[in-house]
């Protein structure tokens, strides 16, 4: 035990004097945090809508201001015919553009059925979907109080109303879900970065074969290099939780201690992936490809882009040994909904296994002798 | 002529025979498009939501129905009481919460309307947003459908919509130029930092400056290897994205791999200026990758729409590279525009990759 | 006078693949000797001594080193011996005092035990005022000397040296042969290899090895006499050259 402290101690000493390293480990989070984090949103702010109101009614008026009356339309644009419309699509200038048919109102009032048209840039699929699903919801609006006023001998109509409401982020603010996830995946990348390069570096440079001749066994050379930047992770960690307050004021529902304790178990099971890795690596070249390529994968899996559900089944699968999936998930229950131990002890098991399962290959893997 | 073609070839001999790095840098591109392609989605499907219905009528009934058939929603419980509520959201898998009220037929009939509750789980706000948006349409067709049945088909207005571009909608039309933008740079930036960076690390930078190579020979020829295999990789991901994922080019191939190329030598240029700043592989490698990594993904438009972002991220976001290919890839691949459209852009990306050259130059030439 | 041995080999071998690298070495090593491992490059020098520093397997054949079989228990032999690579394998960006601290540290000495010694050493080496340098800005003799200290600081019965004079001018290479000498005088045996003949000189007795294989084995003098030479160059010539001829 006294040998690994030795060990310890010269990788902080190490550390430490390399000033571009300390600086980039703590700025680079916090910056990194304070300039993405109000960035990501996938809530439709506005979309530009393009009108072409061949009618020229009250009622095709009425319902364009209804549009211009919420504050998610904007009118970019009133295309004049086919060929204009698609221009409008094919420069950006407009992500939908709605056809009001000429004799609108007449068939409103009257007994037939006008069609309303809508073009839609479809590149970005979901903000096509969610612009639609607004500009419907609207017209189907419309026509429900055209239809209440136009009577039509009924007894009082009869509707629906809905109402909505966000639990856990009333105001559906992205920052409280972005921000922890965005956390993970930096100190994720740090911590697989840097302790993978760690170890390939003292195999190029031969100073990892002045250790193989000592004494020291293999679990004691694997702990003198997780422990380090399992140290660093939790500082990142809590200073980064500490930004997420001030300046976001995130919300903290659950138990700090808790998440703490998993964002812990989560370090172990990524800092013994990646030095399981760097056993592979004979460069760091090499090295950073391998960590470039895990990383990129985990976190594109992790759900903080994609809700897992969503992932086809065998993705879901692979998931299983992914550890970034597990603590997104933690970290957003237990900060946001207040979700308790035995809420997350599902997730915690999971991750816990893959923590043993990982410094185990790291262990095992490593070679003392060639 | 003669020199910088032997260093040239020794750089790419250099490349070929690290089986392991060549591995990565090819199949890495190819994992992160079936990856993009199959597992990204921003739509949801089968999300879980639970029903409160108090009042267990046929129109609830009738509601519940259609939302249980439909591909976005699963039902995962029946509740019976609001105090179920929180916890069936706590365990994560139920998205939403929808409540009938009581007496909802009747209510219907003799007030006008009947109200609907949807509590859906703000911890996940994009899903949130999806599954109540979604939630809101099938209720509101539902809603105006009933209104037919008592108004007839008068005045009742259909609507039809086209979507452009991307019939299918699907979300790898919009990904995969994407990843395309995102793995360049990464690659690109990353490979020329630490090859030049190893250089100064090993002490061997020192034998090439003494050598007749000319410094600029000496950048040239260490990045030229990944030039071409960059335009290699960029060739293996448009046939993938076309074969796997039956996405065409859209536009002209020629135009798409002028700009791609121009891209690729942003970025490695990039690489090179990055190199001037590092002073070992690590650092290169942290300011590369670390650096780089998230704002390419999060602030180029490339996941996250820009248009949705506070205005000062317009600004922001023009200062990064992959911003201006996003755009120009998009709509050159799946919206099939010609230069025309996207000249502002391509002259931007030009002008930057002047920049870092010129920058690069610059330093290199004060360390000497 | 009875002298034990602190090393045995018998028929080993070590082949990567069909490539075979030591031929059936036989040797041994005895206490306090200060023995020479002679050879070109790419004669089979490193690959011998990683096996008997227990960071190699050998592939068949007996090899006893303090005492301990190196087939079945490496891990035992590293506790007794001590080690100085081609590289010196010094981290570069710790101080003097931060390297012995730390090679004393995981040979399991306690501060207790190292301080002392270190300011021994640091006085006997005249490294005062290194004391607090980063290796990185230490000339290449002074790391020589320090990597060489530091691998017998921990007090092992053998040290192992791995062609350590390479790229050194010569009047360090000869203190450094005069720190080899006090370490043998204090008991610790020291295995050499080197592709410097002259050094072979120094030694109490040499090895020359050729393509994997031990051509010559006694003191130096004895084998300028049998092969009837002035200088262990001559020596090394005339054993190589015969098998050069029949390539």
């Amino acid at each position: 035990m006294r040998k690994v402290l030795f060990l310890i101690q010269k990788e902080f000493r190490q550390i430490l004097r390399n000033k571009f390293l300390v600086r980039a480990i703590l700025l680079v989070p916090v910056i990194q945090m304070l300039v993405l984090v109000p960035a990501v949103t996938f809530e439709i702010k506005s979309v530009d809508l393009g009108v072409r109101d061949n009618d020229h009614s009250p009622e095709s008026r009425e319902l364009i201001s209804r549009l211009t009356g919420s504050s998610f339309f904007r009118i970019t644009a009133t295309p004049l015919n086919d060929d204009q419309d698609e221009s409008l699509l094919l420069s950006g200038k407009s992500d939908l553009v709605m056809i009001i048919p000429d004799g609108f109102a007449k068939a409103i009032k009257g007994r037939e059925t006008p069609k309303i048209e809508v073009l839609a840039d479809a590149v970005n699929a979901t903000s096509a979907e969610m612009g639609w699903v607004y500009l419907y919801n609207i017209i189907m609006d419309y026509n429900r109080d055209i239809l209440v006023e136009s009577g039509n001998g009924q007894s009082s109509p009869q509707g629906i109303t809905i109402t909505n409401r966000f639990w856990y982020n009333q105001d559906l603010n992205y920052k409280f879900y972005m921000l922890p996830g965005i956390l993970v995946i930096l100190i994720t990348a740090i911590g697989i970065m840097l302790a993978g390069l760690n170890l390939v570096k003292e195999k190029e440079s031969g100073t990892i074969e002045q250790i193989n001749v000592t004494p020291i066994k293999k679990w004691q050379l694997i702990i003198s290099k997780v422990i380090p930047f399992f140290i660093i992770g939790i500082i990142d960690l809590a200073f980064g939780l500490l930004i997420g307050k001030l300046a976001f004021n995130i919300p903290f529902a659950g138990s700090i201690l808790l998440l703490f304790a998993c964002s812990a178990v989560f370090l172990v099971a990524v800092l013994g992936l990646a030095l399981f890795f760097s056993t592979f690596a004979s460069t760091q070249q090499q090295y950073m490809f391998i960590a470039f390529f895990f990383i990129l994968i985990f976190v594109l899996m992790s759900g903080i882009f994609t809700p897992t559900e969503s992932m086809p089944l065998w993705a879901q699968k692979v998931d299983i040994a992914n550890p970034v999936c597990y603590l997104m998930r933690i970290n957003r229950m237990i900060m946001l909904k207040g979700s308790t131990f035995s809420d997350i002890s599902g997730d915690l098991a999971g991750l816990s296994i893959l923590a043993l399962l990982f410094i185990t290959f790291a262990v095992r893997s490593y070679r003392k002798r060639s | 002529m003669k020199r910088f073609m032997a260093f040239v070839k020794k750089e790419f001999l250099h490349i070929l025979r690290d089986y392991r790095t060549l591995i990565i840098m090819f199949g890495l591109p190819v994992a992160q498009i079936l990856i993009f392609g199959f597992v990204v989605r921003t739509d949801i499907h089968n999300a879980g939501i639970a029903i409160l219905d108090l009042s267990k009528d046929e129109v609830t009934r009738s509601l519940t129905d259609k939302l249980a058939s439909s591909d976005f929603f699963r039902i995962t419980a029946n509740l019976d009481s609001y105090n179920d509520i929180d916890a069936i959201l706590k365990k994560g898998k139920t998205k939403e919460v929808i409540v009938f009220e009581d007496n909802f037929s009747a209510k219907m009939i003799h007030q006008g309307s009947a109200m609907v509750s949807i509590i859906a789980d703000g911890s996940e706000p994009n899903v949130a947003n999806l599954v109540t948006n979604y939630t809101r349409s099938i209720i509101s067709s539902f809603s105006a459908s009933l209104a037919k049945g008592q108004s007839g088909t008068s005045g009742l207005i259909t609507t039809e919509v086209r979507m452009f571009f991307n019939p299918r909608l699907e979300s790898q039309f919009m990904f995969v130029p994407g990843v395309i933008t995102l793995i360049l740079i990464l690659i690109c930036a990353l490979m020329t930092s630490v090859t030049i960076t190893r250089e100064k690390e090993f002490g061997t930078m020192e034998v090439l400056l003494v050598s007749p190579l000319k410094p600029w020979q000496i950048i040239i020829g260490k990045v030229a290897p990944y030039f071409f295999l960059s335009i290699v990789n960029v060739t293996v991901i448009l046939l993938m994205a076309w074969s796997v994922f039956r996405m065409p080019v859209a536009g002209s191939i020629a135009l798409l791999f002028g700009e791609c190329m121009l891209y690729i030598l942003m970025a490695l240029s990039l690489g090179i200026l990055i190199s001037t700043v590092a002073k070992d592989m690590q650092s290169a490698i942290f300011i590369s990758f670390i650096g780089l990594m998230l704002p390419s993904l999060l602030l180029s438009g490339f996941i996250y729409p820009i248009e949705n972002m506070p205005k000062i991220y317009d600004y922001v976001s023009m200062i990064m590279p992959p911003r201006w290919f996003v755009t120009i890839i998009r709509s050159v691949m799946v919206k099939g525009v010609g230069l025309a459209y996207v000249w502002k852009e391509t002259l931007i990306m030009a002008a930057m990759t002047v920049f870092f050259i010129v920058l690069s130059a610059k330093r290199f030439k004060e360390r000497l | 006078m009875m002298k034990d041995k602190v090393i045995e080999v018998q028929d080993m071998v070590k082949r990567f693949g069909s490539f075979v690298a030591n031929d059936h070495l036989t040797f041994d090593v005895y206490r306090g000797e200060i023995f020479g491992f002679l050879g070109a490059n790419g004669a089979g020098k490193t690959t011998a001594i990683k096996i008997l520093c227990g960071l190699s397997r050998p592939t068949s054949g007996k090899v006893i080193v303090a005492g301990t079989d190196a087939f079945r228990s490496p891990e035992e032999i590293k506790k007794k011996i001590g080690y100085m690579s081609q590289r010196f394998s010094l981290y570069e960006d710790l101080t003097v005092s931060e390297n012995i601290e730390f090679y004393g540290g995981i040979y399991g000495m306690t501060r207790k035990e190292i301080f002392p010694r270190m300011d021994l050493l640091i006085r006997k080496l005249d490294f005062e005022s290194y004391r607090n340098t980063l290796i990185h800005d230490m000339p290449l003799g002074l790391k020589q000397k320090l990597a060489f200290s530091i691998a017998v600081f921990h007090g092992p019965e053998i040290v192992f040296l791995d062609e350590p004079t390479s790229g050194v001018d010569p009047i360090t290479r000869r203190q450094f042969w005069e720190m080899i000498y006090e370490t043998a005088r204090n008991g610790i045996t020291v295995f050499v290899t080197t592709h410097y003949m002259d050094e072979a000189e120094y030694c109490n007795r040499v090895t020359i090895m050729n393509e994997g294989r031990i051509e010559a084995l006694d003191t130096p003098t004895r084998l300028k006499e049998i092969y009837g030479v002035s200088n262990m160059e001559e020596l090394f010539l005339k054993i190589t050259r015969p098998q050069n001829n029949k390539a």
